[in-house]
């Protein structure tokens, strides 16, 4: 996988991890709130690891991950997105799951074997949130809220993937397929995560060691 | 919603005995499951889980011990003057 598609994969992680976070403390249910903050902080994890894989052995992955502009960022709009209500952040979680699948499947297949060895083992974490998000989808699939959630977010998913990989998430979701709200544009939202997100980092002077 | 309560015991490494951890509220086993999983193994503290409807625990808290039969027990022996006594008897007291 080039470089720019990792960036791309790190940064959805990266951007749905902070998205997710929002939920911590306020989620509907107590034990769900713990569930997903913690999968929301797996999910920075692996961005970090696949932050650390570009960068390499010596490279500053942090820099990476912050302190590009927000332009810069490869993430897909769909994790971009402000969600303020339970059934679409569901629905995102599970669309984005189905999708992040199908992608993390093919880079177990990649010909660099760190590439390879990493995306199993961001796999083997991946089968818990996978669990989750199923169960979520089981549960809430007949919602009228749902549905209509799902609905909505369903052109931002098919932009999570490439244009070879679609055809299988549109197997999976049983959607028809539409024009994908693809990655390279951003969403308005994301300028405003951008600000927050890395407003720490920005206040320190460079080089400042945490 | 009223929920059903899971009692969540663990185990923290093989070998060891599963002991009490806590609780979740959950519809049903799959979610029980993975928010136990989240709330009991997500920093490595577990190596297995069992989840209990707390409905199928059968409570037994009273116990009727009206005659003190505490002949019974261990501690309703007192041997410590007995002890003390042997001990001098047999010219060892005070290294015990």
């Amino acid at each position: 996988m080039n470089e720019q598609a990792l960036l791309g994969l790190a940064d959805d992680e990266l951007v749905l991890g902070w998205r997710d976070s929002e939920w911590t403390g306020i989620a509907p249910l107590l034990e769900e709130d713990v569930a997903f903050s913690s999968i929301a902080q797996n999910e920075i994890g692996h961005a970090r690891a696949v932050y650390e894989l570009i960068v390499g052995a010596d490279g500053d992955a942090d820099a990476l991950a912050l302190d590009r502009e927000p332009e810069e960022y490869r993430c897909a709009p769909l994790v971009e997105l402000h969600l303020l209500d339970w059934a679409h952040t569901i629905a995102r979680r599970w669309l984005y799951e189905v999708a992040d699948e199908i992608r993390i499947t093919a880079l177990k297949e990649d010909p660099d074997a760190a590439t390879a060895g990493l995306a199993a083992k961001i796999d083997r974490e991946e089968a818990y949130h996978r669990m989750h998000a199923e169960m979520w989808h089981e549960r809430l699939r007949e919602e009228p809220c749902f549905r209509q959630a799902v609905e909505e977010l369903w052109p931002y998913a098919l932009g999570v993937l490439p244009a070879e990989l679609r055809g299988e998430l549109v197997e999976r979701v049983g959607l028809v397929e539409v024009e994908p709200i693809d990655r390279g544009g951003h969403t308005e939202e994301l300028a405003l995560l951008w600000e927050e997100m890395t407003m720490v980092r920005r206040s320190a002077p460079s080089g400042a060691q945490w | 919603m009223s929920e059903p309560v899971w009692e969540v015991f663990r185990k923290e490494r093989r070998g060891a005995a599963f002991e009490h951890a806590g609780s979740v509220v959950a519809p049903d086993a799959d979610f029980a499951e993975a928010w136990a999983r989240e709330q009991y193994g997500r920093r490595g503290e577990s190596v297995a889980l069992w989840l209990v409807p707390r409905e199928a625990i059968r409570d037994v808290e009273d116990w009727a011990d009206e005659f003190d039969l505490k002949y019974r027990r261990v501690d309703g022996y007192s041997i410590k003057a007995r002890l003390k006594e042997a001990r001098e008897r047999a010219g060892t007291a005070g290294t015990g």
